[in-house]
């Protein structure tokens, strides 16, 4: 599509130039993939029993609990690092530099540290459970990139609104609460479940502090089974599966705020200069 | 407080492999971003196909399952290198996908109408890209590779898993080695935001100096 703007559409000749670049290249990445089968196959990884073995009900229920685990520690921080979020978005937004300052500092301070750092900081260094740790440690990381986020879309709201809503006599809460978030939230919501992708990747840090969850089963899974390969491939095949899901849920809901016309104009908002959020 | 000072040495050998991994990995994932957004765009439909799945695939899995499977899980198949290679191998290929999202959304970014005018005017296909589109690709594609950048940064400390002795595993070392975790784990946290604050101040002033208004 976008070849189509830089240059002419194509000839008789170009047409066979593509044509036979096409066949090229399909044939080099059929050969990229027939190279990877022939290393599986010679090192005898393909052999039935390395995989079946993932796939009996024992086997199956294990990987179970564990992404069970994973979705428990996503839902459970996205739910507190959002409460968390909107007070820091509120707070940065705030007409006081007392109440700003230290939301600003806490968001720098969350999102120039490892996430992993910060895990092993509470099991380590506070000795608190495995599952508290994972759990702070995602909720105080995401808590700054939300809060970007949530302040970005009440940002991207017409000023109109705010001061038609003073205008009429509402205090500054009220105009916040019944005016402003309502619609900034609406907004926000393909970022959100952008974001939870996000989350949902970065809960199998939990693997360092050795928490159940879904890659730490795998990793059980292919000592037990001596089948470490077949087990990592399967657990990533597993967050594949959810995080493109989780996607095309994000495209669904941004295709149908594009076209909704309760959204005010100008769409979902689009969150710039925080791409690194979406990327660890 | 004594702890972080008495091993200030494997402090800055740990700083020394986070910033070679960090800017390794970077490299890597800069020249392997620009061949995928350039077969993303490819009128050759296997080369695109095979982007996308590169992207789709790395973007989707978690980094800490990546380096599981490539570390753990590959030496089966007589893949094996040793930790430092891996973890670059691992980390470039992953931000790859995101630095290939990046070009690509910035070629998209360029306004039509641009290469559109400079082929009224005569220009060839590669004077369009060379002159007109990619000069102001790069512009908006600059914030994103260096939040990139940032999150690389945070991202190394993942390759501990694996066993390269970089800043989170010297820190998780000597933690437990002297039993004084809180010290150290808050040393490794301020080490972090020297390597990670000054980046982001960095990018914002290349940002500034390179951008355009649209």
């Amino acid at each position: 599509m976008t070849v189509a703007v830089f240059a002419d559409p194509l000839g008789p000749r170009g047409k066979v130039k593509v044509a036979v670049a096409t066949v090229i290249g399909g044939l080099a990445a059929a050969g990229v993939l027939f190279i990877a089968f022939r290393r599986f196959q010679s090192n005898g990884q393909l052999e039935a029993k390395l995989w079946s073995d993932l796939f009996t009900g024992e086997a199956l229920r294990f990987f179970w609990g564990g992404l069970k685990n994973t979705l428990k520690l996503a839902g459970v921080s996205l739910v507190l690092a959002m409460a968390l979020g909107m007070v820091l978005a509120l707070a940065r937004l705030s007409k006081r530099a007392l109440v700003r300052w230290p939301a600003t500092l806490w968001l720098q301070f969350f999102r120039g540290v490892p996430l992993v750092v910060l895990m092993l900081f509470f099991y380590f260094g506070l000795d608190i459970s495995k599952y508290t740790s994972i759990v702070m440690g995602l909720t105080l990381y995401n808590s700054a990139v939300l809060a970007e986020i949530i302040r970005a879309g009440i940002l991207s709201l017409d000023r109109g609104q705010s001061e038609a809503a003073l205008a009429v006599g509402m205090t500054d809460g009220q105009v916040m609460r019944t005016v402003v978030l309502p619609q900034a939230i609406r907004r926000m919501v393909p970022a959100l479940v952008s974001q939870l992708v996000v989350l949902l990747k970065d809960t199998s840090l939990g693997v360092a502090v050795l928490y159940e969850e879904l890659l730490r089963r795998g990793e059980l899974a292919g000592e037990f089974l001596k089948n470490k390969l077949q087990a990592f491939l399967f657990v990533a095949a597993i967050f594949l599966i959810v995080n493109l899901l989780l996607s095309s849920a994000a495209r669904w809901l941004e295709r149908r705020q594009g076209r909704a016309k309760k959204v005010a104009p100008g769409g979902p908002v689009r969150v710039t200069g925080v791409e690194d959020l979406t990327v660890a | 407080m004594g702890v972080l000072f008495d091993n200030l040495g494997a402090f800055g050998e740990g700083l020394r492999t986070t910033a070679a991994l960090t800017l390794a990995s970077y490299l890597v994932a800069l020249l392997v971003g620009t061949l995928v957004a350039a077969m993303r765009v490819s009128p050759i439909a296997p080369l695109r196909w095979l982007g996308t799945l590169w992207t789709e695939v790395l973007r989707n899995v978690p980094l800490t399952v990546l380096f599981f499977v490539f570390f753990f899980g590959f030496t089966k198949i007589g893949v094996s290198y040793v930790p430092f290679i891996s973890a670059v191998i691992v980390l470039g290929c992953y931000t790859s996908a995101f630095v290939a999202e990046a070009i690509r959304s910035g070629i998209n970014s360029v306004a039509p109408g641009q290469a559109e005018a400079a082929r009224a005017l005569g220009l060839t296909f590669a004077q369009v890209i060379v002159t007109i589109v990619l000069p102001q690709a790069l512009r908006t594609v600059v914030a994103p590779l260096g939040s990139l950048f940032v999150a690389l940064i945070k991202n190394t400390s993942i390759a501990f898993t694996i066993a390269v002795v970089e800043l989170t595993r010297v820190v998780k070392e000597l933690a437990s080695v002297t039993g004084e975790a809180i010290p150290l784990y808050l040393g490794a946290a301020v080490f972090y935001l020297l390597l990670t604050l000054p980046s982001s101040a960095a990018i914002g002033v290349i940002e500034r100096k390179v951008a355009i208004r649209r």
